[in-house]
């Protein structure tokens, strides 16, 4: 992507494209990785309320596989998670591990 | 028709402000701006305005408040005077950056410590690289008349930046003059139906205020600001015509005054500007050319102009109302940028004057000027930097 030049940029840094944060993948700075356990999961959709980005995308009211893109590792998703009869349904592993 | 009142500095620019009408007024009251903004929340509770008033529990919560409603999309005001303007500090730069054209009077005074209340420039010139344009202003009238002129600059399409108005605290706010006033529909004939920039309230098209800029694009955007800063000059010019033709009253970028021929000047802000005047005349009256310059716009500073106003003076001396501790004053360091682009090399001395509210009396102005002249004439420079009117 070419950078703008200063006569080229929006006046006071204002952002007129809705939803472009889209385009600002944030994975790159994850250090550990949330890891979805599907058989402990009550489908609550805490984890996607919770998610600070749009790691966790919703389907027909059910959550499906992380979107790494955007998973910056913060590991909320991870504490709110309430599982099933004690066993979290997300658990937090070392990346490169 | 104009209408003419005797009123306080404070009294005329809370006039100005209803005449504008704004739609929000985020305030919090400091000595010696409190008056202004208690006579405009009486505007609002006796429903001579349709603004909305919010009262903040700081100056950091009026700016951010200000700075809210503007982006929201509303014709803005606050003002605010010393401690207050330095509590809005970090926020004043937000409401720079993010191009919003907040209009703020400023009640010159002093800044802590020691405690002190009366006028001084030290909150202004404080706030000089914040982003905002300033406007300061000798007496009411030119308080007055700066508020009104200061929304048609602070909102233009090409500029959309927030402007000061500076006056000085308790001489200028509390002293009772002669104001002519505007009628009610000349003034927001004048100041026009505020145009909206990128207005949040704009459901319909959603945008988002302050992202986080790195430093792939941050230079840029600080290099966007000193541009739109290099144009405001000519819409002050273009401003100040058309309220000329409004009012009969001119003004420009600075005053001039008697300096076409003058071999030895002064430079001086606000109030202070009508004592010197008066004991330039004197000087003139005994054959010795004298003249003054009296700064409009400070920021943007337009050096080409100044400088060539002063091109004649051989000698200068830079009266500032504030101080850089171990460096010149404000004033001071503008001035002698502008004669460096001039190429002329006048002698340029700075005195240190009316700090907390210290009277500058015309002595002082006849004490000046003497020793411009002794230099003019070729005698020694006794200090390049002193301080006026304090006990040794
Ligand atoms: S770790 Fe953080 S960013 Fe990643 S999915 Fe969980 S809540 Fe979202
Ligand atoms: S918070 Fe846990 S249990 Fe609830 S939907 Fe997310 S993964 Fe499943």
């Amino acid at each position: 992507m070419k950078l703008k030049g200063w006569r080229e940029l929006p006046l006071g840094a204002v952002v007129l494209d809705a939803g472009s944060a889209a385009e600002f993948k944030t994975g790159s700075w994850r250090a550990f990785r949330p890891v979805w356990k599907e058989e402990n999961c009550i489908q609550c959709l805490f984890c996607w309320m919770y998610c600070p980005d749009m790691a966790i995308k919703v389907k027909d009211g059910r959550r499906g596989e992380f979107d790494y893109d955007y998973c910056k590792g913060c590991g909320i998703c991870a504490l709110e998670c309430p599982g099933k009869k004690g066993q979290k349904a997300i658990v937090m592993e070392e990346e490169g591990k | 028709m104009a209408k003419i009142v005797a009123v306080t500095g404070n009294e005329a620019v809370a006039n100005a402000l209803r005449q504008v009408n704004p739609d929000v007024c985020a305030a919090y009251p400091i000595t010696p701006q409190t008056d202004m903004m208690q006579r405009f929340a009486s505007f609002v509770s006796d429903g001579k305005v349709d603004t909305e008033i919010i009262l903040v529990e700081s100056e950091h919560s009026a700016m951010s408040a200000c700075i809210g409603a503007a982006a929201g999309g509303g014709r803005v005001v606050t003002a605010t005077s010393s401690q207050g303007l330095a509590l809005m500090w970090e926020m004043l730069f937000i409401a720079a950056g993010t191009r919003l054209p907040i209009v703020m009077p400023v009640v010159n005074r002093a800044l802590s410590s020691p405690l002190n209340i009366h006028g001084d420039h030290s909150d202004a010139m404080g706030a000089r690289d914040s982003g905002w344009i300033q406007l300061w202003s000798e007496n009411a009238q030119e308080a007055y008349d700066n508020t009104i002129q200061a929304f048609r600059i602070a909102e233009h399409m090409d500029i959309r930046l927030p402007v000061m108005v500076c006056l000085d605290g308790f001489i200028t706010s509390h002293s009772i003059e002669r104001i002519e006033y505007l009628e009610d529909d000349e003034v927001k004939n004048f100041a026009g139906e505020y145009q909206q920039l990128y207005p949040l309230l704009d459901v319909d098209n959603p945008k988002s205020y302050g992202p986080l800029i790195l430093p792939d694009l941050y230079m840029e955007y600080k290099r966007a600001q000193h541009e739109v800063m290099t144009r405001v000059s000519k819409f002050v010019l273009d401003v100040a015509a058309d309220f000329e033709k409004l009012s009969g009253r001119k003004y420009g970028l600075f005053e001039s005054y008697r300096l076409d021929d003058a071999e030895i000047a002064l430079v001086i802000l606000n109030s202070a500007a009508g004592t010197a005047k008066d004991v330039v005349d004197e000087f003139r009256d005994k054959g010795i050319k004298a003249g003054l310059l009296k700064p409009r716009l400070f920021r943007p500073f337009p050096y080409e102009e100044v400088a060539s106003a002063l091109k004649s003076a051989k000698a200068i001396c830079v009266m500032d109302r504030a101080d850089s501790f171990g460096g010149f004053g404000p004033m001071y360091m503008e001035i002698a940028s502008a004669m460096m682009l001039n190429g002329s090399r006048p002698i340029l001395i700075n005195k240190i004057y009316g700090l907390g509210g210290r009277d500058f009396m015309p002595e002082h102005a006849q004490m000046v000027i003497s020793e411009l002249d002794e230099i003019a004439k070729g005698g020694k420079i006794k200090t390049f930097k002193e301080y006026i009117g304090v006990r040794e």
